[in-house]
């Protein structure tokens, strides 16, 4: 994976103390709130309910072990002994104090890690699929791209004060882990007839109160102009895009209120005007990103048989375990899913272990998914048993990978100072429903789940999804199905009125059993779904 | 890093060019367009500042107006002014903070009329923080990346 040289460690260095100095300064009184804010917000800092939560980057959802140590030992000595992983790739803490914010931006640099641009007007981190470098239908490692954005992209002096966030995901692999259709620029890295490689450019979708997927701007980009087209677009949302409605300000409904040729064209058009420029990092640099992505050495010959003689872990592997590119390796995913748990939260001995057996059994590397689970990318086969025993040991061997309890939800109103209502306890209260041997029955089920309209839990994308709405004071929770953050990317539809917390729970079982009753062979919930359509799982809901 | 004078026109202003001070009040987009002589305009932000390509030879101060500090549209039209070849002055008015200063020079802007004055020992700091920078714009600055391929 990729490692800072002197240039890259100067800047994260410079950073930090420029943090420090500005909380000082508001510290002093010198700077107000106001002119604070957008400073810590670019810097992940966020004022919630109870505490200062901070956002930290993990670029592309990669880190090796001795940054995953990092983040348990922060949760330590700064937060209350926990880390959330986020829907982002990223990593929150709940509970920090704006007087050590510094330091630990500090102790996170000593790891080549930062906090820059994790929330905010900005470009945030950039995104891509868990599986990168290891996953055998990809054409390449979409990684080194995305190393080359995040450079490109880091205090940008044109796109550091846009309207609104902005958002970009990059993929190499036929199968969407990364919902770039749901990102304001969704990249996909392909071939042309030629053989170049190039890029599938798609812009303007995202969630939120107006959810949009992503139409597809230019079938092929070179990918060589990658960084000048992303900033035509960026400089043409800066420009044009509305700043008198923060609801109207997301590039998606600029795409939305140009409609996709005109806007396509003015792009294209400020594209022929960057390009003198010579933004676009250049092939050399490229490849100097690339060699860091480099397969680790793979030992060849590896055994491909698993003992599949536990029955437990056979479960496991069942559901957690993921076809590699290397003969005899595999990629794990840890669940951070437990039954009756809190969706992507680990405990600072919980992120040391996982990093424990990084090191062992994975070439030092682990990934965050946006589903808020971790993975091993590169486990031999040989070894997965002794891992499961370990992580079995430790509560982190959930084999429920794709399942309805493996549910993504937003912080909710239990830290969210946006919540209209709680997210956790109805994912806590599904999972304890649904968490026997039912889920297996049901088999895939993506379970998505957010506080309030900004739809951080990503409610629109979710098979099923749960929203939850303030209704004359009171947390009610909207249903939605038949969306997908996938290759077949799709936006849920509300079913209807909705429920308090006991009655989405049971209204999730009806609409579940509609699924059994009526699915043909091979159909996951989604394809039953979209074959039958809304009306029978209205008639059982609220018939 | 480079080190600003104090601009006499304006005892709150900053200017970080050797020339001398413009004279002439600024005049609105359209009043400049239609205004043969005119050699300063102020654009607003949301207003293209591309309309001024055309008019280089005679114009001598764009000042852009920033009316919040956190809309940052103002940063796209210096920056185009600038790869178009507009080396006049480029004032950056309005609600302009010490912390966005950086990237203003960045993208261009060689004066600033800022509503409430800065402190300038942390401006000096803030234009000098950063040794490095990632991406290429309108000032002197080279991207790592070409550093890195000598
Ligand atoms: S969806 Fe709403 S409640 Fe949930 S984290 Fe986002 S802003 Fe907060």
């Amino acid at each position: 994976m990729y490692k800072y040289d002197k240039y890259d460690q100067a800047i994260v260095d410079a950073r930090v103390e420029e943090f420090r100095d500005q909380a000082a300064r508001r510290i002093a009184g010198a700077l107000t709130e106001d002119q604070f804010k957008p400073l810590r917000l670019k810097n992940g800092l966020y004022l919630q309910l109870h505490a200062y939560m901070l956002r930290v980057a993990i670029p592309y959802g990669t880190l090796d072990s001795r940054q995953m140590r990092m983040l348990g030992h922060i949760a330590r000595k700064y937060d209350r002994g926990y880390g959330h992983f986020t829907t982002r790739q990223n990593l929150q803490y709940n509970w920090i104090k704006l007087e050590e914010a510094a330091d630990i931006l500090a102790d996170l640099a000593s790891v080549e890690m930062h906090a820059i641009q994790t929330s905010g007007e900005s470009i945030r981190n950039v995104s891509s699929d868990q599986y990168a470098g290891a996953a055998a239908d990809e054409i390449a490692d979409p990684r080194p791209w995305a190393e080359l954005i995040r450079q490109a992209t880091t205090f940008h002096p044109e796109f550091s004060y846009l309207p609104r966030k902005f958002k970009i995901a990059v993929t190499a692999a036929e199968e969407d882990r990364a919902a770039i259709r749901l990102h304001d620029i969704g990249l996909k890295l392909v071939r042309n007839g030629a053989g170049e490689l190039g890029f599938e450019v798609y812009i303007g979708g995202g969630m939120g109160r107006t959810p949009f997927v992503a139409p597809l701007i230019r079938p092929f980009l070179p990918a060589e102009h990658l960084f000048s087209y992303c900033e035509a677009a960026l400089r043409v949302w800066n420009r044009w895009a509305r700043r008198d409605n923060i609801h109207k300000q997301r590039i998606k409904i600029l795409v939305h209120d140009l409609g996709q040729e005109e806007f396509t064209r003015q792009v294209e058009e400020e594209w022929q005007a960057i390009l003198p420029n010579q933004s676009d990092v250049p092939m050399v640099e490229f490849d100097r990103i690339a060699a860091y992505f480099v397969d680790p050495p793979f030992e060849a010959g590896a055994p491909d048989e698993i003992d599949r003689s536990d029955p437990d872990f056979a479960l496991w592997v069942d559901q957690n375990v993921v076809a590699h590119k290397a003969p005899g390796y595999a990629i794990v995913n840890i669940s951070l899913k437990p039954i009756g748990g809190i969706p992507g939260d680990a405990s600072a001995e919980q992120i040391e272990l996982m990093a424990d057996l990084a090191e062992r059994y994975s070439f030092d590397e682990l990934r965050v998914t946006h589903a808020q689970n971790i993975v091993l990318p590169h486990v031999r086969k040989a070894d997965l048993y002794a891992l499961w025993q370990t992580l079995s040991e430790n509560g982190l061997a959930e084999a429920n990978l794709d399942l309805i309890s493996d549910i993504i939800a937003c912080p909710g109103l239990d830290y969210c100072s946006l919540a209209n209502a709680r997210s956790i306890p109805i994912a806590q209260k599904l999972s304890q429903r649904f968490g026997d041997d039912r889920q297996r029955e049901i088999g895939e089920l993506k379970l998505k789940i957010s506080g309030c309209i900004n739809a951080c839990g990503h409610h629109h994308a979710g098979h099923i999804g749960i929203l939850g709405v303030d209704r004359k004071g009171t947390e009610n929770y909207q249903l939605l199905l038949g969306g997908s953050g996938a290759e077949d990317a799709s936006l849920g539809k509300i079913t209807g009125p909705g429920f308090d917390e006991d009655g989405i729970v049971d209204a999730v079982e009806k609409a579940t059993q509609v699924y059994l009753d009526r699915r043909e062979e091979g159909e996951r919930f989604l394809d039953t779904y979209r074959r039958v359509g809304m009306e029978p799982f209205k008639e059982a809901i609220y018939g | 890093m480079d080190k600003a004078h104090i601009l006499p026109a304006n005892a709150s202003g900053l200017r970080f060019r050797d020339d001398p001070v413009h004279e002439e009040p600024a005049v609105t987009l359209d009043a400049f367009l239609t205004q043969p002589n005119a050699t300063a305009v102020r654009v607003e932000a949301g207003e293209d500042a591309r309309r001024l390509i055309p008019h280089f030879d005679r114009l001598a101060l764009v000042e852009v107006d920033f009316p919040r500090f956190r809309d940052g549209r103002g940063y796209s039209s210096a920056k185009i002014l600038r790869e178009a070849g507009y080396t006049g002055e480029l004032r950056a008015a309005g609600d302009v903070l010490v912390d966005q200063m950086l990237f203003m020079r960045r993208v261009g802007f060689d004066s600033f009329v800022p509503n409430a004055p800065v402190d300038e020992a942390v401006l000096a700091a803030t234009l000098a923080r950063y040794d490095f920078v990632y991406q290429p714009a309108a000032d002197a600055a080279v991207p790592v990346w070409k550093l890195r391929h000598g």
